[in-house]
């Protein structure tokens, strides 16, 4: 659940290849490409020491082989896999040209599907975000009980998806789940809600989940923001008699900018690609219907009596292009490179 | 809190403000670590849920209503699950799988790192550019392309094929990492050992590596959970049954034949604890290490 932790910039083909990670410290790497003043490329010649390619790929050849071979090559695999047909068992059969293009768009789930998907990345993102900011605030307070408090928010972080997955498919179970039970015995509903099986409720209920899982790692990077922001500056707005509003409005949110853009890119992509929890919690109900990209692409290629792995190439392509759209676009709506200025 | 009256500092506005602090002071010392167990609670009862499930019978877990607290304490469902060879080899499984790839990450990573942060060379900044295009990269949307790829290598159904997958797209993040710890040690430090005549590499591994150690912590931890805990993968690219990890393994306890729940979530439990005991262990070096890392 942790792979995309670091620092998510655009890299090519967003017209920003010169983008750089705020998540590089010191500011390090941002001026050699992006044609520095003279002063600060003397300074920085000062920083590093030149070395030739060969001493070059020498330290980074390992690296170098794992991403080519093992991001990059099946990259590669699946834009020509999405140009082909596959026998049922998943022989390649030829170029096909844009037939899966076209079949994928043509598929009449494609609307609910891609809605779905929609409103599952901006609740979860937007929610867990806002949810994360008080709760980092309550965690940086010092306080008794604290760390048993941290350790306690680890936990979802820590357990694996699809642990989680199975455990709230069954809290939320119709007949057996203790969910049910509960607002039943609170008298808050009146009779057993079908939270995983009917279209009305499986939505909300999964992005509720979905925030619980995405919770613990967005507070702990805006934890660590937190921790980043030096203390004078809150002495100084205290001195200046400033409310703690104004104090929150004035520094806390504009310093802690670079971590609300990297936990929301982050999140984008994480929550974008988050396959076990819909795959299992959804996984009593047939068809396409509460499906995000994710899992309709999977279904496609592995499951059910389609079994079109180049359909599903097509629609893994399209994912890929979408997250990078979407990432894009949140990118340059929120103007990212005023929080690099370090 | 009222803002607006605290809004300008002035000889009459103090006194009441000071007042009103302490009134916070003392109050604080209740209503903090009572907010904290609200949130402790909100966090740990689902997996309460989950520990009171693995100690009923499963027969009782699939009661209707359900109870809360079992009405039958049973230890049945670990002591089958501790007896059960499928689960042997699943938990074998992810432990190959986990810590092979997270030596990998560690082996490949750190000299790179260091090497990026340290030198300047041709095509750095491509690098760097490729390796944050990994990041936006997730197996989860690149899976058919990783199984064409090992089918046509014929390592669909090996350890290494995973291994090869979790170290591949962990690799990013620990890049990272390392290499936000590697620049913030001043270059003086380095150049005093080379002046004591230390090669490069041994400059590396007696000077830099235990400076970095809270970054090499946070990399470890990252990387061996994200591939402990994989999912979507393993499912795609393992078959026969006594190679797949507990996150897939698992899942055959609960299936339309059987529904071993309490089996079930006794493994998980098996599964997550090391994992939480980890994360305890290394949570004050997180912050830190997401801190250099990430949020600077």
């Amino acid at each position: 659940m942790n792979q995309v932790i670091a620092s998510g910039q655009p890299g090519k083909g967003l017209g920003a290849s010169r983008t750089l990670a705020p998540g590089l410290p010191n500011g390090e790497a941002a001026a050699p490409g992006s044609g520095a003043a003279p002063a600060r490329r003397k300074r920085r010649r000062n920083d590093h020491s030149a070395a030739s390619i060969g001493v070059a790929l020498l330290w980074l050849g390992p690296v170098l082989i794992l991403i080519f071979g093992v991001v990059i090559y099946p990259a590669i695999a699946l834009l020509i896999a999405s140009f082909g047909t596959f026998s049922i068992t998943g022989l390649y059969r030829g170029f096909a040209g844009f037939t899966n293009y076209v079949n994928l768009l043509a598929s009449p789930d494609l609307g609910q599907v891609m809605w779905n998907t929609f409103v599952w990345v901006a609740a979860v993102v937007i929610l867990t975000n806002l949810i994360a900011l008080g709760l980092a605030q309550f965690l940086s307070k010092e306080f008794f009980g604290r760390r048993f408090v941290r350790w306690a928010v680890i936990i979802p972080w820590a357990a694996a998806l699809v642990m989680t997955s199975q455990l709230f498919r069954l809290m939320f179970d119709y007949y057996h789940g203790i969910i049910n039970q509960m607002l039943l015995g609170l008298h808050i509903i009146s009779k057993p809600v079908d939270w995983l099986g009917s279209s009305t409720f499986i939505m909300p209920t999964m992005i509720a989940v979905g925030i619980f899982v995405t919770l613990p790692f967005t507070a702990y990077l805006f934890v660590a923001g937190l921790n980043a922001i030096p203390s004078d500056v809150y002495e100084a707005a205290r001195i200046d008699g400033a409310s703690p509003w104004q104090t929150y409005r004035a520094i806390t949110l504009p310093l802690l900018r670079p971590a609300i853009l990297i936990a929301v890119v982050l999140n984008m992509i994480y929550v974008f690609n988050s396959f076990p929890l819909i795959y299992i919690m959804n996984g009593s109900n047939p068809g396409y219907g509460n499906d995000t990209m994710i899992t309709y692409m999977y279904k496609v290629a592995f499951q059910g009596a389609t079994h079109d792995v180049g359909m599903s190439a097509a629609t893994g392509i399209f994912n890929v292009i979408v997250i990078l759209i979407a990432v894009g676009i949140y990118l340059r709506f929120t103007n990212w490179r005023q929080g690099d200025q370090s | 809190m009222t803002s607006s009256t605290l809004t300008r500092v002035s000889p009459t506005r103090t006194v009441p403000l000071q007042r009103k602090l302490r009134g916070w002071k003392g109050a604080r010392r209740w209503v903090l670590p009572i907010a904290g167990l609200a949130v402790i609670i909100i966090f740990v009862i689902p997996y309460i849920v989950m520990l009171l499930d693995a100690f009923r019978p499963s027969s009782e877990v699939l009661a209707t209503p359900p109870t809360f607290l079992p009405k039958t304490w049973s230890l049945q469902a670990f002591s089958q699950v501790i007896a059960d060879p499928s689960f042997h080899n699943w938990l074998t499984s992810s432990l190959i799988v986990a810590v092979s790839s997270t030596i990998i990450v560690i082996v490949v990573a750190i000299p790179a790192a260091y090497f990026t942060a340290r030198f300047k060379f041709k095509g750095r900044m491509a690098f760097l550019g490729l390796v944050v295009v990994t990041q936006m990269f997730a197996p989860t949307s690149l899976v058919v392309g990783i199984y064409r790829e090992f089918y046509d290598l014929g390592l669909i159904n090996t350890y290494t094929s995973l291994i090869l997958t979790d170290a591949a797209f962990n690799l990013a993040f620990a890049l990272w990492i390392l290499q936000g710890f590697f620049s913030a040690i001043p270059k003086e430090i380095e150049e005093a050992a080379w002046i004591d005549g230390a090669s490069h590499l041994g400059t590396m591994m007696r000077i830099m590596l235990p400076l970095t150690l809270p970054g090499i912590v946070t990399a470890v931890t990252f990387t061996f959970i994200a591939a402990w805990n994989e999912y979507v993968v393993a499912l795609t690219l393992i078959q026969s049954d006594n190679l797949k990890p507990l996150t897939v393994g698992i899942n055959s306890y609960v299936t339309q034949y059987q529904q071993n729940w309490s089996q079930m979530f006794a493994a998980s439990l098996i599964a997550i604890v090391p994992v939480v005991i980890l994360f305890a262990l290394i949570e004050k070096h997180l912050i830190g290490g997401m801190t250099a890392g990430a949020v600077k």
